[in-house]
């Protein structure tokens, strides 16, 4: 983690500010935020509407419309796990069943510690090794139900 | 002397524990004084091998996987014991010289000849090996030179509807514009496919090559690729190799001293498969929802912010290198009919050897299988591979001689697209993959027609009521009209494509379906 001594929001003037002369810079506005903030915040949206002269709603239209960017502050581990169809082949069927018993939650929800979150995605590229996870940006291949808890609790212990 | 180890940093390798691996490995060395260079390459895109590192001796680069941090210190005895005595290895992991490995051996490797041989960040590696060649060669030619180079090479787009790279380029190169664009499409969201992400992670620099000579060819100086934001070693990786081929003149305001200047960007997708349709793209781009738009234009006249562009898949793009330096008869002579030069096939799914197969097209989809897939990594039986990613239909073991052809393809109402091949073994139930076909475009439509939307949540619903017995007969005529419906009714192969998955399931399973079984026709 870096050290902040500035507000996030001051964080997000300047990412806005470094980023807003590229061409079409909205996505790479919304990605940056997102690295650094965690989720693009209402008043982050505010701040990226005026400086780039569209309305919030437009921002918010953008937003939507692609899965990965969220609103709200995410959990501290992001778990994906690949629904896709070379991975069904190897078993994820059986693995998402697995995982939301584990976790007790269902996909698009976190657990109540706000460690772990759960959500689908449509193919990793790691297809020939599969079933596939990803905690964060980490991608894990060949996730049995075992491998699947051995890297939760690997990933919780380096939490503590 | 030093001992030269080469440990993947692909993103397959790592998924499996490659980094681990390699700090296994320098650990060793460090505490067993061992003089020891551990070089991160590309993949070979041998899957079920990965970890798989390879050891350079006199004879050449040996290979042992899959490697496991435990297996460092047995791996290292057998080097010194054996290997550097130029004795054969004799660990259990040992896989002899990499390149007498069958499942290489048997491949005509044109795209992927660097692949896994080099650090895909070292210009000196990718210089020894041909690279910059096209470059050079593509320099001292008219634009017009280049186009009819890639014209006559016979290249199609790789991204899936295989439109002939060099008629595009035309179409782009004959526009009159200030400004123009060169887009790659590295949005790579088929299920089932790796191969745009291998060129990345292992041999970026050749799809770099391949993106300044489309830019020389049609007169454009920007190019962004735009990739999909589940590859952060591919981004990391590419950023890596834009910085250097800037510092080293290949890209910038004087490309090798030509006075012709290139500049290339990455920009990450955010999840969402449509936006590989490049009209999506160009919108994603622009900083929009990545809605689909009307063709005409075309993009290659009215693409990005209006300009001529080219939008060309990874593979098409990483073709270029070869064609220019080799010339575009090297290219062509490999393939059959209109379907020129090879294709990397990228074989998935439950099988025993998963990895990257590039060919010349023409062989049979049986053929390969039966040379690399080693059989199902479950041990049951094949009952159905699907082909050409989410949008590909499902063929049956009855369908598998069709040649790998686009057009052989496409008379057997299938879809080669990317090469992404996924096996299935016999605990599949069809009706669920339908199911799940729909449910896709569920998710991944972007909304702008109502058969694509809508049709779909239908097509789940249908589906569902004939798993349970609801008037099966009645519903499955519903779900073949639906069929017609998206595919008349819809803009894009999103929606027009959504059935021919489906179909191939009721048409070609029909038992799962609970339809019998003896020779349907529903077409
Ligand atoms: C729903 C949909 C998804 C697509 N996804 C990709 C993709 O991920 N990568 C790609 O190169 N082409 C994709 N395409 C094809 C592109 O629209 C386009 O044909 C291609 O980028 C052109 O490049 P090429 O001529 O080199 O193949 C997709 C098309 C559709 C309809
Ligand atoms: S077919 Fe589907 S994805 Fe394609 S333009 Fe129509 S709604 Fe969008
Ligand atoms: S289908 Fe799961 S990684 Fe490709």
């Amino acid at each position: 983690m870096k050290i902040e001594f500035s507000s996030p929001l001051s964080n997000v003037e300047n990412i806005i500010d470094s980023l807003k002369n590229k061409e079409g810079s909205l996505l790479p506005i919304l990605h940056a935020i997102q690295k650094e903030v965690g989720y693009i915040a209402p008043q982050a949206i505010e701040r990226i509407a005026i400086k780039l002269k569209q309305t919030p709603a437009e921002i918010h239209g953008v937003i939507s419309f692609y899965h990965q960017f969220r609103t709200s502050p995410p959990a501290k581990y992001k778990i994906q796990i690949c629904r896709a169809e070379a991975c069904q082949s190897r078993g994820s069927r059986q693995l998402e069943v697995h995982a939301k018993s584990f976790l007790n939650i269902d996909y698009h929800q976190m657990t109540s510690d706000k460690k772990f979150s759960l959500d689908s995605v449509y193919c990793l590229g790691n297809c020939a090794t599969g079933p596939n996870i990803r905690i964060n940006d980490d991608l894990y291949g060949r996730i049995s139900n075992e491998k699947f808890e051995q890297v939760l609790s690997n990933v919780d212990r380096e939490l503590k | 002397m030093t001992m030269k180890i080469f440990i993947p940093r692909e993103s397959t390798a790592v998924s499996l524990g490659a980094h681990d691996v390699a700090q296994a490995f320098t650990h060793y060395a460090s505490h067993h004084d061992i003089d020891l260079k551990i070089i991160r390459n590309g993949s070979r895109g041998l899957f079920w091998l990965e970890p798989m590192i390879e050891i350079e001796t006199a004879q050449g680069r040996m290979a042992y996987g899959p490697v496991a941090s435990s297996d460092v210190e047995s791996i290292m005895a057998d080097i010194t014991d054996n290997i550097c005595h130029e004795k054969p290895p004799c660990h259990t992991l040992a896989l002899g010289l990499t390149e007498e490995i069958g499942y290489l051996k048997k491949q005509t490797r044109l795209t992927f000849a660097r692949a896994g041989i080099i650090d895909p960040v070292s210009l000196d590696d990718y210089l020894a090996l041909d690279g910059f060649k096209g470059l050079q060669k593509s320099l001292a030619l008219s634009t017009q030179e280049i186009v009819t180079a890639v014209v006559e090479s016979g290249l199609r787009g790789r991204g899936g509807a295989a439109f002939p790279t060099g008629i595009k380029w035309q179409t782009v190169r004959d526009a009159v514009a200030e400004q123009k664009y060169i887009v790659c499409n590295a949005d790579e969201g088929d299920s089932g496919t790796f191969a745009d992400k291998l060129v990345m992670e292992c041999d970026p620099f050749m799809l770099i090559e391949g993106i300044i000579i489309a830019g020389l060819a049609v007169g454009a100086n920007q190019g962004y690729i735009y990739l999909r934001s589940e590859y952060p070693i591919a981004d990391e990786i590419l950023q890596q190799a834009i910085k250097i081929a800037n510092e080293a003149g290949y890209l910038g305001d004087n490309i090798c001293g030509s006075g012709k200047s290139f500049n290339l960007e990455v920009r990450l997708g955010a999840e969402a498969y449509i936006c590989g349709e490049e009209t999506a793209l160009l919108e994603s781009l622009e900083g929009k929802r990545g809605m689909v738009r009307f063709k005409p234009p075309l993009p290659a006249l009215e693409g990005l912010f209006g300009k001529p562009t080219i939008v060309n898949n990874v593979l098409s793009l990483a073709a270029i290198p070869f064609i220019m330096s080799q010339g575009s008869q090297a290219y062509q002579q490999y393939g059959t009919n209109r379907s020129r030069g090879t294709l990397p096939f990228q074989l998935a799914g439950n099988v025993k050897q998963g990895g990257l197969i590039e060919l010349p097209f023409g062989s049979s989809l049986q053929d390969l299988i039966d040379d690399f897939s080693g059989g199902t990594a479950s041990d049951r039986p094949i009952k159905a591979i699907q082909v050409g990613g989410p949008l590909g239909a499902y063929l049956p073991l009855n369908k598998l001689d069709i040649p790998l052809d686009y057009e052989a393809f496409s008379q057997a109402s299938a879809v080669l697209g990317h090469g992404g091949i996924v096996v299935f073994d016999d605990s599949v139930d069809m009706l669920e993959q339908a199911r799940f076909s729909m449910e896709f475009c569920v998710v991944e439509s972007c909304g702008k027609c109502t058969p694509c939307r809508i049709g779909s949540t239908r097509g789940v619903e249908v589906i569902d009521r004939i798993k349970n017995n609801e008037r099966r007969a009645e519903n499955m005529t519903l779900l073949n009209d639906l069929c017609d419906t998206m595919i008349d009714g819809s803009l894009c192969a999103m929606g027009s494509m959504t059935p021919i998955p489906v179909r191939s399931a009721y048409n070609d399973f029909p038992q799962d379906f609970y339809l019998p079984t003896q020779e349907s026709n529903h077409d």
